[in-house]
């Protein structure tokens, strides 16, 4: 198994991101055995040893070693069949409805295998909110949409509060704050997956999942979830995975590429991914010589 | 590597396993069992009367016998007589739906536009939803009456419960075989076109041959409904048992039979106390009909689902 | 074969081909129409009969009276009423039976067994169960609600619950049916939120599936309301001359009691009565069904 993983997280040379971190019971001894002593700020949420996945027989990645940065945008990108989609429902436990997923290795979520028998996906997925390639609101009312995960974890406290703070930081508020109680469907393809950020954070998750949250839009509403994003970043761990190359480069902090047959070929900061990628594999990709 | 502590809390309550959600699926499952218990629940209560029935008339006077006189004295158990007048039925609206049946299957599939099939079919499904003991109305009152008038049909008679047997079973036919016509891939109908073949070389040529089992699997069905088929035929042919012979089988068609179905009905309505041999004949006519219908349904099952897996 | 020209491409010699073909379509066309057509024709018949509007001497036989008046001897006095609240009667002890038994069966087997062995084994069981007589549920509800549960003959909750069963495979079926056609992109988007199994069946599922489950519920009561050979097996009354007291009251329905006139050769029930009685049951088979079209068309998915 030729294993070309970086699995090291570099010192990131932004200072002021060291302002972004917020002093987390959870931050200290998780992931700091790979940074091999060097002194970072950066705090692992998520990481992965040897990770395998298979459906039925065919095995959908390969070794994944990664370590995802706290409260930055990490971007996962690599061609159509990479596994990036499959890594990422690895990491809520998404894959668990697919009926011939199997899963091998670690998945470490706060230090904690989220593959461990004790663990409950359910309670997993309450702590990592999702967005998913399409919008998907529930054929409800805007709030009630909103409200979902609040009321699913039987958290219902300020309410009415939390589902505008959650509607303001997705940047919605001002667009819905006069028909909350129409149903989400008459939203528009970019408010509608504004909506599903809004209704991933209402429940204040760790970390948030994106599965190619622009590639059903247009390109103005493209660029409004990106700035969202961003925004976001300030508070949550983010992980995307975009198709999209100059997405990934414009919002991403870290980049991880993956190439076919479900292997992580390069995991770095975005810019040298972009500017100076190890392998020429990955070079190849992203200068579109192959993929 | 070390991982001393875990700050983070990914059981605690275990939602997905707390009290409720097993209750919920505990009741869930007891729910999808009770069709399972429904299934027993017949199988058992027609033996445990049948074989009952069985000890004090042996199986071979009873499947056999070629008298039926359950009430009258003197008492005779020979099923033939129904077994023979069920058949009667079954055959002659076999013979009016399965034609038809397969037939507009053909037309609805191959030839009927969208709009003439959002007309079709609703009239088709209403055939099916109309109430048995209204059709063996219809038979009694209007199409007796009609028939008479050309041959010589008495009050209640085999043939007009078999016409309103056959079309309410038409639509069984027509729908399972129109599916299973519709689901023949379109690149075998453009292989005939390819070869120069007409439309109607192409839908029975090509199409009906590529449905065969599908339309065979309606067939059965269809058959095991009419076999099942109760006040129709009760309220139309009336309650004669007649053993069909070489000598009656010109004429039993236009004069009272009574089949399984309607002798079980005339059984039931004579309010029998339980523990009568009577009583008890009513359950192994009820486990005859039961088995063989169960049988037919279960090849019709198994003949849909080998079509199913050609077109896969 | 024509050798040098182009004429036979217009398939002049393909002609009685065509006209075979044409034919062949205008039979199929009638075998459609036949038992349409044929239905269509008797219920003709019928509704003139019940209205008497060919022998108006006898006036309408389904008026204000038959709809509020018991069985008589005398054709002219005779009604459906006790039959009919027997009927709404049984379908409100089968909707409160069989609906949560079927919905719940198509929840387990869709949203928590789905493709396992044993769901398989319920599935086929469910199919077979649609196909068995419905006299034969008869026997079962006679020897099961009445001989061993020891309810009384003939008695509402006992006519509900052996109809209930006939037509629970229905309901299943049905309701399977609209909770497959809930998007899976719901279901994804309720576990991703952090939502239980049931929390996602009861918050987004069935509210998105309910509909259509209540079209194939009505449907299905549809079909209970015309059932006649399990009320004979369980004793139903053939005719009661008030209505039911309380569900644990003998009762007679409209199919019973429709039934009941076959016996009754004179031509005032034969034309008359049974005519009238045929059309209320019709009638109130065609609310129903109306009914479930009209939530189905209400609340169809775009």
């Amino acid at each position: 198994m030729s294993q070309e993983t970086i699995s090291g997280t570099d010192p990131s040379p932004d200072a002021d991101d060291e302002s972004l971190i917020s002093p987390s019971p959870g931050a200290d001894a998780v992931g700091h055995e790979r940074t091999t002593g060097e002194q970072s700020e950066t705090r692992t949420v998520v990481e992965t040893q040897a990770l395998d996945v298979y459906y039925g027989e065919e095995r959908a990645l390969q070794e994944i070693d990664i370590e995802i940065p706290a409260e930055k945008v990490t971007a996962i990108i690599g061609p159509s069949g990479c596994g990036k989609s499959t890594f990422l429902r690895c990491i809520n436990r998404m894959n668990d409805l697919v009926d011939s997923a199997r899963v091998e290795g670690e998945l470490l979520f706060e230090g904690k295998n989220v593959y461990d028998a004790d663990v409950d996906p359910v309670a997993l997925r309450r702590r990592i909110g999702m967005v998913f390639q399409a919008p998907n609101p529930f054929p409800k009312s805007i709030y009630d949409n909103v409200a979902y995960g609040l009321r699913v974890q039987d958290d219902t406290e300020n309410l009415d509060e939390r589902v505008e703070t959650a509607l303001r930081r997705a940047a919605l508020w001002d667009e819905v704050n006069d028909r909350l109680d129409e149903s989400a469907l008459d939203l528009s393809g970019g408010q509608q997956q504004r909506l599903c950020i809004a209704r991933a954070i209402a429940p204040d998750p760790d970390v948030l999942l994106m599965d190619e949250p622009a590639s059903a839009l247009d390109p103005v509403a493209t660029s409004q979830i990106e700035d969202l994003i961003e925004e976001l970043a300030q508070d949550y761990t983010v992980v995307i995975v975009t198709h999209n190359m100059q997405q990934a480069a414009r919002i991403s902090d870290k980049t991880a590429v993956f190439l076919t047959g479900g292997e992580l070929v390069e995991f770095d900061d975005t810019g040298v991914v972009f500017e100076n990628p190890e392998h020429q594999r990955v070079e190849d990709y992203i200068t579109g010589k192959f993929g | 590597m070390s991982r001393e502590s875990t700050h983070v809390d990914l059981t605690g309550d275990a939602v997905s396993r707390s009290a409720k959600e097993r209750g919920v699926w505990l009741l869930l499952l007891t729910c999808a069992a009770l069709s399972v218990f429904v299934t027993f629940g017949i199988i058992g209560t027609l033996l445990f009367d049948a074989i009952d029935f069985f000890t004090e008339v042996s199986p071979v006077a009873f499947f056999t016998g070629t008298d039926w006189s359950p009430a009258i004295k003197p008492y005779s158990f020979g099923v033939l007589p129904l077994v023979t007048n069920t058949l009667l039925v079954t055959v002659l609206s076999a013979l009016i739906a399965l034609p038809l049946g397969v037939a507009s299957a053909i037309y609805l599939s191959e030839y009927a536009s969208d709009r003439v099939r959002s007309v079709l079919k609703p009239g088709l499904e209403v055939l099916a939803g109309i109430p048995t003991v209204v059709y063996g109305y219809f038979g009694l009152v209007y199409i007796t009456p009609a028939l008479d008038v050309v041959l010589p049909v008495s009050t209640f008679n085999a043939l007009s419960a078999s016409i309103v047997v056959g079309i309410m079973i038409i639509p069984m036919v027509s729908s399972i075989s129109e599916d299973a016509m519709s689901s023949v891939p379109d690149s075998l109908r453009e292989a005939g076109y390819g070869l120069g073949a007409t439309k109607f070389e192409v839908s029975t040529g090509v199409v009906v041959p590529a449905a065969a089992s599908g339309i065979v699997s309606s067939f059965v069905l269809a058959l095991s409904r009419a076999i099942g088929e109760t006040m129709a035929v009760v309220v139309a042919a009336g309650q004669s048992p007649t053993m069909i012979t070489a000598s009656n089988v010109d004429t039993v068609l236009f004069n009272s039979i009574q089949t399984m179905t309607s002798a079980m009905i005339e059984l039931g309505v004579s309010d029998l106390s339980g523990g009568t041999t009577a009583y008890k004949a009513l359950f192994a006519i009820g486990l005859t009909l039961f088995s063989i219908t169960f049988v037919m349904n279960l090849i019709s099952t198994l003949v849909a689902r080998r079509f199913q897996e050609e077109y896969q | 074969m024509a050798t040098d020209s182009g004429r036979d491409w217009f398939g002049s010699e393909k002609t009685t081909g065509y006209a075979k073909g044409r034919a062949f379509e205008l039979g199929c066309l009638a075998a459609t129409v036949f038992g349409i057509f044929m239905v269509f024709v008797l219920l003709l018949y019928v509704v003139v009969d019940a209205f008497a509007l060919t022998t108006p001497e006898y006036g309408p036989w389904l008026d204000g009276d038959f709809l509020t008046s018991a069985h008589s001897r005398f054709p002219e006095k005779a009604g459906i009423y006790p039959a009919l609240v027997g009927s709404v009667m049984m379908l409100i002890v089968i909707a409160l039976s069989a609906f949560p038994i079927g919905v719940g069966t198509a929840i387990y087997l869709e949203e928590y067994a789905s493709d396992n062995p044993i769901a398989t084994l319920i599935e086929i069981n469910i199919g077979n169960l649609a196909g068995v007589p419905s006299v034969v549920y008869g026997l079962l509800g006679l020897a099961l609600f009445i001989r061993f549960v020891g309810l009384g003959t003939g008695t509402v909750v006992v006519g509900g619950f052996t109809v209930g069963l006939l037509i629970l495979p229905i309901i299943i079926i049905s309701a399977q049916e609209a909770i497959r056609s809930v998007p899976d992109s719901m279901r994804t988007a309720s576990y991703g939120m952090g939502a239980t199994r049931w929390q996602t069946v009861w918050r987004v599922v069935l509210p998105e599936a309910l509909p259509g489950i209540l079209t194939g519920t009505i449907l299905a009561l549809g079909r209970a309301i015309g059932e006649t050979a399990p009320l004979i097996m369980i004793g139903a009354a053939a005719t009661v001359f008030s209505p039911p007291s309380s569900f644990f009251d003998r009762f007679s329905a409209m199919p019973r009691q429709i039934y009941a006139w076959v016996s009754f050769p004179k031509y005032e029930f034969q034309y008359g009565v049974m005519a009238a009685g045929v059309v209320t049951l019709l009638t109130v088979l065609l609310l129903m069904n109306a009914t479930a079209i009209l939530i189905r068309n209400r609340y169809q998915r775009q």
